[in-house]
């Protein structure tokens, strides 16, 4: 790692067009180390989850309050939206702008169909009161999913200034770069939502 | 095809037919899933290791599929990391669950 000190050109000539090519493949390396990080966030609320899962304080289970069906339609905007993100990296590398924007449009539009459904689902258990405040176990629910559900509306955030730069700049290098790493973030946080639909939904109504 | 060609490691750029591939296992494990724990008629313990099995194949699928992580000296470094977190996750979550189990054991109120 300790190459990126010295000037890329010096130490590839051919490669001179791409003067920030070392820092690019560090910063995606640093980015891959924060998602780890960030696994170790997510396997502490899954730790709590899994102490807190049968303490119902007298309220609902997960058998009561989850709807599979409903969370099933939620997993499949997620994993449609990984599936049109890898077509928009695909697109990138064509140096297609046009192909990207399209994709990474579907992208944000099948992650807002996903948080959209969440929220509604967070709503209607709040609304019946059955928020937060009700039970350790419903506490431990809000803090695990809610935390998903945040990092893919930052994403979503993010994905929508990458479209308003691409649009605007073109598929540079700069902007190559920032896609990658939105592209990590984004399967980073499909992959999560596995471990999130088999141990709370799947298992809450076992 | 390839933009950086000199530079595989962890921008390896994947392939149509391998987000494809990726996507339709995705896809399969996840119905399955469900619609073993939806039919309600086989027994939880058993639905229970399945479900599970499911998820690390769909796990080990994206992982290989969308994120293009292999054993290639490309990918060494972030495969080591990963395996280092998983490590960490694993203290982490068995920790807290043997010492949370035992904490309530002897908290529970003595049975008459």
């Amino acid at each position: 790692m300790s190459a990126n000190t010295l000037s890329p050109e010096m130490l590839h000539p051919d490669h001179a067009q791409h003067p920030d090519h070392g820092g690019e493949d560090n910063a995606l390396f640093g980015f891959w180390v924060y998602l780890m990080t960030d696994c170790i966030l997510f396997a502490s609320l899954f730790a709590t989850y899994a102490v807190m899962r049968h303490n119902y304080a007298g309220g609902p289970t997960g058998k009561d309050l989850f709807d599979l069906r409903y969370v099933f339609i939620e997993t499949m905007f997620l994993l449609f939206s990984s599936f049109s993100n890898g077509f928009a990296m695909l697109s990138m590398h064509r140096r297609s702008r046009s192909a990207t924007l399209k994709w990474l449009l579907l992208t944000a539009l099948l992650g807002l169909g996903f948080v959209g459904m969440e929220v509604r689902e967070f709503t209607h258990l709040v609304m019946e009161g059955n928020g937060p405040d009700r039970s350790g176990f419903l506490s431990a629910f809000f803090g695990l999913v809610g935390t998903h559900g945040t990092h893919v509306s930052i994403g979503l955030i993010w994905m929508g200034v990458m479209m308003w730069q691409l649009y605007f700049k073109g598929v540079t290098p700069a902007i190559t770069s920032r896609l990658l790493r939105l592209s990590l973030f984004w399967h980073f946080l499909d992959i999560i939502w596995i471990v999130v639909f088999t141990v709370v939904y799947l298992m809450g109504v076992l | 095809m390839q933009v950086h060609p000199a530079h595989g490691s962890s921008t390896a750029h994947g392939s149509y037919r391998g987000n494809t591939t990726g996507f339709i296992l995705s896809l399969l494990l996840t119905l399955a899933s469900f619609a073993m724990v939806m039919s309600g008629k086989i027994p939880a313990s058993l639905t229970l290791a399945v479900i599970v099995t499911l998820a690390v194949l769909q796990i080990i699928a994206q992982m290989h599929f969308f994120l293009h992580l292999d054993n290639s000296p490309a990918q060494r470094w972030n495969v080591m990391i990963l395996i280092y977190t998983l490590i960490i996750i694993v203290f982490l979550v068995v920790g807290t669950l043997w010492i949370m189990y035992n904490t309530g054991i002897r908290m529970m109120p003595m049975p008459h």
